[in-house]
């Protein structure tokens, strides 16, 4: 307990905390919104070639051709690769030996979306009121999640979530007895019923176990995984590799028109569970699976 | 499959040979609306009240455009998911809507709506939205302007892409080819 009156900032001797001021942080984030919408990271170009060699559709085949174009066109154009420039979802990992100085942290951040988003002509998709409406007219606020981890640096990672993948995301709540069985079935229907709204082919971020919020936070941090990233986990790798193949049997393809390529990438994040909950999450990302990451 | 290259506004003749699954390139203009455009729209029609622009024999694309960079027509411009539109759909093909450019499935209610009133929805590639830009010529906002994204422009398009999803027969590519390609 902190009693009345004590200093509540004591520095402990010897321990040097790092400054950073929140200048630099706005500073990246405009640049970065703006690099995350016009460059698909080498990963996802890689994983649309990869899909296109074996795809057997001729229509997908057309398609993820003409998605690799558009590509280069936003990253040689420096034009948006979709017109959704998204939510702008933000992972901030914090050392805890860093203090920021010149202002407030998230202020700097929603500065930094502002103006990022009308320098770099990207969409302002964001209403002021969910009931009410009304655009805030420079795509703020950020939806920001922090993490206090050892250390002095601070790790940022943007990602533009468009709202047409996101739709076709979904929480269940299972029931332990539902098992491993039931989180297969859970993915698979959701992608199914998905079919072609979120974008296919697209990339599935799966939560299993914590809580009702935690497991929706694990399926988000699960689709920022580099594509072509297993879990550590071998268990939990393999359950990644059976249903991306299953996944890819539904025969949605490219577009949903039909096809091989339905998912570029599935990764799944785990947590400990509650022995009375089984909570499982998808998250669907669209095959502008754009993100870019910074150490500060 | 079938390629066609079609002027818009679409006459009966050019929707009657249109089949699920043709690739078709449009040329002409176009009208965009999205949610809340479909919203103001459908209230004006219950009310009685006629558009602020004429619906009939037009094709509406879904699409909320990103701000065009000085020098551009617009900004990047793909489909955006059709779904959404299904609740104000029906009576704007009664209307004399004849085609629907997005992405993603229509309900049975569009359906019968587009068998009903010989109406095609097409689709474009979702997430291409800077190549199908290349297609705009031109944009004019003419209604709903404080809607930024979401007001309703005209669109000169030349060969414009996209790929015919529902016909006025009935079938429905998103049905038929997934189920060519599905194992399980």
């Amino acid at each position: 307990m902190i009693k009345e009156g004590a200093d509540l900032v004591v520095a402990r001797p010897g321990a040097a905390l790092r400054e950073i001021d929140v200048q630099i942080v706005a500073d990246e984030v405009a640049r970065m919104v703006q690099e995350a919408n016009y460059d698909l990271n080498q990963d996802v170009i890689d994983s649309l070639h990869k899909g296109l060699a074996g795809e057997e559709s001729p229509a997908g085949q057309e398609i993820l051709r003409q998605i690799i174009q558009n590509a280069e066109i936003a990253h040689g154009e420096r034009v948006p690769i979709c017109q959704d420039t998204g939510f702008a979802v933000i992972f901030m990992e914090i050392g805890q030996d860093v203090h920021f100085v010149g202002g407030s942290l998230e202020e700097a951040i929603n500065a930094g979306v502002a103006r990022g988003y009308t320098e770099g002509y990207l969409r302002k998709s964001i209403l002021k009121d969910p009931l009410k409406g009304g655009n805030t007219g420079d795509n703020t606020p950020a939806i920001v999640h922090y993490d206090i981890v050892p250390g002095d640096k601070v790790k940022m990672k943007i990602l533009p979530k468009g709202g047409g993948s996101e739709n076709m995301s979904a929480v269940g709540m299972l029931k332990p007895a539902d098992g491993v069985e039931g989180v297969k079935r859970f993915v698979l229907d959701r992608v199914a019923q998905a079919g072609p709204n979120p974008c296919p082919p697209i990339i599935v971020g799966v939560g299993i176990g914590g809580t009702f919020d935690k497991v929706a936070y694990l399926a988000k941090k699960a689709i920022t995984r580099p594509v072509g990233q297993y879990h550590s986990d071998p268990d939990i790798r393999a359950l990644e590799e059976e249903l991306l193949s299953k996944v890819n049997d539904l025969g949605i393809g490219p577009q949903g028109l039909g096809g091989r390529t339905t998912a570029l990438w599935l990764a799944i994040e785990t947590h400990p569970r509650h022995i009375a909950s089984f909570p499982v999450a998808v998250n669907i990302q669209c095959h502008a699976a754009r993100q870019k990451d910074i150490i500060i | 499959m079938a390629e066609h290259r079609l002027q818009v506004p679409l006459d009966d003749e050019s929707v009657a040979k249109l089949k699920a699954g043709d690739r078709v390139f449009l040329t002409g203009t176009i009208l965009t609306g999205r949610d809340t455009a479909h919203k103001r729209m459908v209230d004006l029609l219950l009310q009685g009240e006629s558009l602020p622009f004429d619906i009939d024999g037009q094709v509406i694309y879904y699409v909320g455009p990103s701000p065009a960079k000085p020098g551009d027509v617009i900004g990047s411009a793909g489909p955006t998911t059709s779904g959404r539109m299904d609740a104000y759909t029906p009576l704007l093909i009664e209307k004399g809507l004849r085609g629907m450019i997005g992405k993603g499935s229509r309900s049975a209610e569009v359906k019968e709506a587009m068998k009903t009133h010989k109406a095609v929805y097409f689709a474009a590639i979702g997430g291409a939205g800077a190549l199908i830009a290349k297609s705009i010529k031109k944009a004019e906002v003419i209604a709903y302007d404080e809607l930024g994204p979401e007001a309703v422009r005209k669109l000169w398009v030349e060969d414009f892409p996209v790929i015919v999803v529902n016909d006025i027969y009935g079938n429905d590519l998103y049905e038929e080819g997934v189920k060519e390609y599905r194992r399980a």
